[in-house]
């Protein structure tokens, strides 16, 4: 008997897509200044959904005594190389103290010293215990009037008519449903995407990453599809990290001050440079160079700063200190190995994601994003896509724009439905979702810039990369799904592939090195000043447009030259 | 990187099928099992929600894993992270979630 799925009408004033950080904070920002009917459409359980899901122990984006926002802009300009909008920066920062506080207010402990000042962990960071920051946003979300959570419902789509967002389709994961979501205004928070390139991991422990392997692009995918603008994909972030468990390091580097050393024991980070890009490069470069396995030197820490960090460690990335009780092989005793991660996309950290004005609008009327989705405004972190989502909320309630309820399936949702169906009811399909994600990450890793090639491609490689990414796409067209699960899996697969093209297309375009390791285009191998802009796509008709767009303070950044 | 549900210790209230970011905790006769272990992200969510110590998480042998594995129960604020070794071992770490990280 062939699978028919219900269908569900939904209509809201606000449907927000991801109920992570930024989607979170965008609902309460929205139920605490408006009476707008919200819809937060979340593909698990909003309580650990996310980034957030183990826990984080800094606020590495906030502006401490003496700093300014524009030190904080300043910064993360310098820090990306110049390729960052100020605008975003700016206005993320400014509220960056504001949002902390009001996390404080919800329940998030703060460390103080005995004047009742935060402590702070340098310029730009302070110390927390983090363990619960998700459940603290996700009650007060479940709590929030006017605010419906439809949780383990993933959306594959947006509806667009006349390049202004009217709503999104998906489907329920474990059950035969299948929803069209109305709405004037939608926020994008999906996250970033992680599971593009072969990880660290590749075997048993795959999804042992840095970035949550349950955000898969898919809301760069929609918005791609959608014709949305975007920015900076050949911006990729590297996250250099604990060997093995892809724990942070910055808790290591930062609190106990550990350099990072070769394995003669020298000093190496200075000789390479200190922003994000370079840590991880120097760290290639000296594995290159034969001089591996690098660590972090934390041997002779005492007793009670190691205990401090086994604990620290448990309130975000538990598989670290199980590693390192499991055979007493503790931080004192032993320095902590360190590589680089195979490459993400994501906009809380790098530059990459949907082309936005400062109130986070995207090219599309209506369509927002906030968080990791969102390009432009790197290093903005947790903060940062809390900022995003209040900015974003804000700036619909201003507007005030209507519901306009159709109560209707539209030809679009249902077009998409009957696919989904057809998904569910196909029994022939030669490949598996995950045999099809495999090869895909195995072109990515060799062809564009993966860990196997130290993050490094040259034209001829990109090529290739993008006919394999081809092919494979080709082969998706083929896959079934025996569950609404595996349907989940082959919509993962898509919109990856997506992300991947436009990854390679934007790697192509930049016509120079603009970053070690996270852009390094070995036919262009240093930095050109013709490249000080931004590369910005848009799909149109299956295929990636790409052009410069330029940088700077006098620019405005309007859409209306789109 | 993965977890083990005890079908013993499991009564099947499904805290942790609601939690998991991947929603990789089903439902199967009465008790919560991981559909997908090799999915598992390691961010101990489940661990945490399980109120009957149903849930251990492991490192998998190809992250160096030694078959140590390590559980947590709360006691008000407290978290009480328990490691038990191959051997049976303990090692018991408290984290009051009221302090705050000095890292």
């Amino acid at each position: 008997m062939s699978i028919r799925l219900k269908r569900e009408v939904l209509t809201a004033d606000v449907l927000i897509i991801g109920g992570g950080t930024a989607g979170c904070f965008a609902a309460l920002t929205l139920s605490e200044n408006s009476e707008l009917k919200v819809i937060i459409a979340e593909k698990a359980g909003i309580r650990r959904s996310g980034c957030l899901a183990a826990g984080v122990n800094a606020i590495n984006a906030y502006i401490t005594e003496g700093q300014t926002a524009e030190d904080y802009v300043d910064y993360a300009m310098k820090d990306a190389a110049g390729i960052a909008r100020e605008d975003l920066l700016l206005s993320a920062a400014r509220r960056f103290n504001k949002v902390t506080a009001d996390l404080e207010r919800l329940g998030l402990v703060i460390l103080k010293d005995e004047k009742g000042n935060y402590v702070t962990r340098g310029k730009r960071n302070i110390k927390i215990n983090g363990e619960n920051i998700k459940p603290i946003l996700a009650d007060a979300v479940l709590q929030a009037p006017n605010v419906t959570v439809l949780e383990h419902v993933t959306i594959t789509d947006l509806l667009i008519d006349n390049n202004e967002v009217k709503g999104a389709v998906g489907f329920h994961m474990e059950e035969h449903i299948a929803y069209e979501i109305q709405a004037p205004a939608v926020i994008v928070s999906t996250g970033g995407a992680a599971g593009l390139y072969k990880p660290n991991n590749p075997g048993f422990s795959r999804h042992k990453m840095w970035y949550p392997p349950f955000n898969t692009g898919a809301g760069y995918a929609m918005g791609m599809k959608a014709g949305a603008e975007m920015t900076s994909f050949e911006m990729r972030f590297i996250a250099l990290r604990c060997k093995d468990t892809i724990a942070p390091t910055g808790t290591i580097a930062q609190g106990v001050r550990a350099k990072q050393v070769n394995s003669k024991g020298e000093v190496y980070e200075e000789k390479y440079g200190i922003t994000t890009s370079e840590r991880v490069y120097g760290t290639v470069r000296e594995n290159h160079l034969g001089n591996g396995p690098c660590y972090l030197h934390t041997e002779g820490i005492d007793k009670g700063t190691e205990e401090d960090l086994l604990k620290a460690y448990l309130n975000m990335a538990p598989s670290q200190t199980l590693k390192w009780l499991q055979n007493d092989r503790t931080p004192g005793k032993e320095d902590v190995e360190i590589a680089g991660t195979e490459p993400y996309i994501v906009g809380g950290h790098t530059a990459s994601g949907y082309w936005i004005n400062t109130n986070r609008e995207t090219t599309v009327k209506g369509l927002y994003a906030a968080g990791d989705v969102a390009g432009g405004c790197p290093q903005k972190y947790v903060t940062g896509a809390l900022a995003e989502g209040e900015i974003a909320a804000l700036d619909i309630i201003k507007k005030g724009r209507g519901v306009e309820i159709t109560d209707q399936t539209s030809f679009v949702a249902d077009e998409k439905i009957r696919e989904y169906e057809s998904i569910l009811n196909s029994t022939e399909a030669f490949f598996s979702a995950e045999e099809l994600e495999e090869a895909m990450q195995k072109v990515m890793d060799e062809y564009a810039g993966g860990i196997s090639t130290n993050y490094q491609f040259n034209e001829k490689q990109l090529m290739l990369g993008e006919e394999k990414i081809v092919e494979i796409t080709e082969l998706t067209k083929d896959l079934n799904a025996s569950d609404m699960h595996e349907l989940m899996f082959v919509y993962e697969l898509k919109e990856r592939l997506i992300v991947c093209r436009s990854v390679i297309a934007h790697l192509g375009f930049r016509k120079e090195t603009r970053w070690h390791s996270f852009q390094e285009n070995l036919d262009f191998p240093g930095p050109d000043e013709k490249y000080r802009k931004f590369v910005n796509s848009t799909l149109k008709d299956g295929t990636f447009i790409l052009k410069l767009r330029d940088i700077g303070k006098e620019i405005r950044y309007e859409h209306t030259d789109f | 990187m993965s977890i083990r549900i005890s079908k013993e210790a499991c009564v099947g209230c499904l805290a942790c099928t609601r939690v998991c970011p991947g929603s990789l905790i089903k439902e199967k006769d009465g008790k919560a099992v991981i559909k997908y272990p090799r999915d598992c992200w390691g961010c101990a969510s489940c661990v945490k929600a399980c109120r009957f110590g149903a849930i251990d998480f492991y490192l998998g042998a190809d992250m160096g894993g030694n078959g140590t594995v390590m559980n947590v129960s709360a006691e008000g604020a407290v978290l009480l992270w328990k490691i038990t070794r191959p051997g049976g071992a303990v090692r018991i770490i408290e984290v009051n979630g009221k302090n705050s990280n000095k890292y």
